[in-house]
């Protein structure tokens, strides 16, 4: 770590508040205000998600269903239709509404732990059907709103509060690559991995992000995109700390990049 | 209008489904569920509607979920485990406050208490109702429809291998192909970007303000929705011959037409025996089983199960009359519930047998 990063003491207020430049909010967010830690990438895959529905003017005719994590609280900060669904459940809520709905669009929000541990099922055979739907992945490799467990997607070696020492494939097992598993599907039209760690990365999240939305409305079938996302909290590192070991860890496991497309 | 016919009670339910205007089945091929889901799956693609043979139960009834937020009537259905996998879902679809309609075909009584207490996590019931046989099943099946949107609530329609698999003569309403009307509440993706867009959640629709949204006044609008139920759904009971009875037989289901047979031939040779048989399984109807209750000596209940209804039959009497278990589970090889004692000569001598 370099010697010029700035720290910023929370120990204390600040001396002065900050001054407001410009409200960046996107029309789609109603209260940009959330109880996301600092440092948490899963706003910033949001923006991006929400920021697409707008660019591609889907905004009336949308429906977001959420899984469980922290990004649920998101479902009721946003200004498109949503359905709360169970963990792990969304992508079969979304193929109900999807096939009552077939002009609608349709997407689920969903994390590591509510995709790849306890729904991967779901997504798999939605994938496997081709169901003109779009998941997003928000992969932190953690359980984050529980404070920092093993999923499915922890990297080997990772350290998280039920793998203490660092994942050890003899005790825990070897993380699912998810994209690289719905991407054997013949039923998925598009699938990616992407970040939220850097600059770059995050015009690549919006990039395939938008892909994947204009794949559904192409009628090509299922679509997946999974964004890698900071969770300092869960990962026990300091908030500035995260992009870096986003890209130490989950990145050289969870390869970035196109994985299928139409 | 109507159609008369010979028909299967699995297809019975699907059409008179279809008719209550029913738009969208899903199941996961389970005996003896699995015929109501193949009528479905050949009578809804007549009317634009959708059937999916989903994967697991908990997909179907993810399935019927989102389905149901779109506002269209949705239904699934299984069997005792594949309704078990279904119970998180059911819980939470009660608080989404959402209408859907649940058929379980159960393998014999034993899953009384998982239909009625709300098998699921979580302070929540929802309708249940128990036909006795094909009419009216095909009746009951209309009135789940009708009482799922109008209360925005599932209602389970509880039946079992008989009513599933036997063939009777039967009325059931044509089939128009009518869209049913979609009601304000459902989703649609056209309030995106209002400022206001919908949100169906089991966590209510509250907006994440500088505060939150206040979920405990969600919870206590759940609990106040129970209660409105409780008190605004009409229980349906079959009652006969309990003015001067010494004995009432309380039953339910298939197997309460085969008690209320051997209670008629009882009568006929002059004891004095009357019946009760529960149609709405919840809300139970505390009331007429009182009643029924109030002249008699004894109440003895006919399940075949180990004892569940009679915990009700019970609290509905609330010590008036003293309460005898006269059933017991009955199996054979089949593992379906169709044992040997559903036998009108068995059960009327365990009748007689609790005589007071």
């Amino acid at each position: 770590m370099s010697d010029d990063r700035i720290f910023i003491s929370t120990d204390e207020p600040p001396a002065e508040s900050a001054a407001l430049v410009d409200d960046f909010t996107p029309s789609l967010i109603t209260q940009a205000n959330h109880h996301l830690c600092p440092g948490c990438g899963e706003p910033i895959a949001i923006r991006a998600a929400v920021e697409a529905i707008e660019e591609l003017e889907l905004a009336e005719r949308t429906i977001a269903v959420f899984g469980i994590g922290c990004y649920t609280a998101f479902a009721h900060n946003l200004d498109v239709e949503v359905v709360q669904a169970l963990h792990g459940r969304a992508p079969s809520v979304a193929t109900g509404v999807k096939r009552m709905l077939p002009e609608g669009f349709v997407m689920t929000i969903q994390g590591d732990g509510d995709m790849v541990n306890e729904g991967l099922q779901e997504v798999l055979h939605a994938a496997a059907r081709g169901e003109n739907i779009t998941c997003l992945l928000l992969n932190n490799g953690v359980f984050g709103e529980t404070g920092g467990q093993m999923t499915t997607t922890t990297t080997l070696g990772q350290r998280t509060k039920t793998s203490i020492e660092g994942r050890d494939p003899h005790q825990h097992g070897h993380p699912i690559l998810l994209s690289d598993l719905a991407a054997t599907m013949d039923g998925a039209a598009y699938v990616a991995r992407c970040a939220v760690n850097n600059a770059g990365n995050v015009a690549r999240t919006k990039r395939y992000i938008t892909r994947a939305y204009e794949s559904q409305m192409a009628g090509a079938g299922f679509s997946l995109v999974e964004i890698l996302t900071m969770c300092p909290t869960g990962w026990f590192v300091d908030t500035l700390e995260g992009p870096d070991y986003l890209q130490d860890t989950l990145a050289p496991v969870h390869n970035i990049g196109e994985l299928r497309t139409p | 209008m109507s159609d008369r016919a010979l028909l299967e009670g699995s297809e019975a339910m699907a059409r008179a489904a279809v008719a209550a205007g029913c738009r969208f089945f899903t199941g996961y091929p389970m005996t003896p569920f699995t015929e109501l889901l193949e009528h479905m799956a050949a009578l809804l693609p007549q009317v634009d509607g959708v059937c999916m043979n989903a994967e697991s139960e908990l997909e179907a009834v993810g399935m019927a979920w989102g389905a149901a937020t779109t506002g269209h009537l949705a239904a699934t259905g299984s069997t005792g485990q594949g309704l078990s996998l279904m119970q998180e879902s059911l819980s939470e679809i009660t608080n989404a406050r959402l209408p859907l309609v649940v058929f379980n075909m159960a393998r014999g009584q034993g899953d009384y208490f998982q239909a009625t207490r709300g098998g699921g996590h979580g302070d929540y019931r929802h309708i249940v109702l128990a036909p006795m046989d094909v009419p009216e099943a095909v009746e009951l099946t209309r009135l789940a429809f009708d009482l799922a949107g109008q209360w925005r609530t599932p209602v389970m329609v509880l039946g079992d291998y008989f009513l599933a698999h036997t063939y009777q003569a039967v009325s059931v309403p044509s089939i128009d192909g009518a869209a049913p009307k979609v009601p304000d509440w459902a989703l649609n993706g056209s309030t995106g970007g209002s400022g206001a867009a919908k949100i169906i959640s089991p966590l209510g629709s509250g907006t994440e303000g500088e505060e939150g949204f206040d979920l405990g006044a969600h919870f206590a609008d759940c609990a106040a929705h129970i209660q409105a139920l409780e008190a605004g759904v009409e229980p349906l009971v079959d009652v006969g011959f309990c003015d001067d009875a010494e004995l009432v037989v309380a039953a339910y289901g298939s197997v309460g037409k085969f008690v209320r047979y051997a209670c008629l031939q009882l009568r006929d040779s002059g004891h004095r025996v009357g019946y009760i048989r529960p149609i709405t399984l919840w809300p139970f109807p505390s009331q007429a089983v009182q009643d029924a209750a109030a002249g008699s000596a004894k109440v003895a209940v006919y399940e075949q199960n180990m004892g569940q209804m009679i915990d009700d039959v019970r609290l509905a009497t609330l010590g008036a009359v003293p309460v005898e278990f006269i059933g017991g589970p009955s199996w054979d090889h089949s593992g379906f519930g169709i044992g040997p004692d559903i036998n009108v000569p068995d059960i009327s001598e365990r009748i007689l047998e609790a005589m007071p």
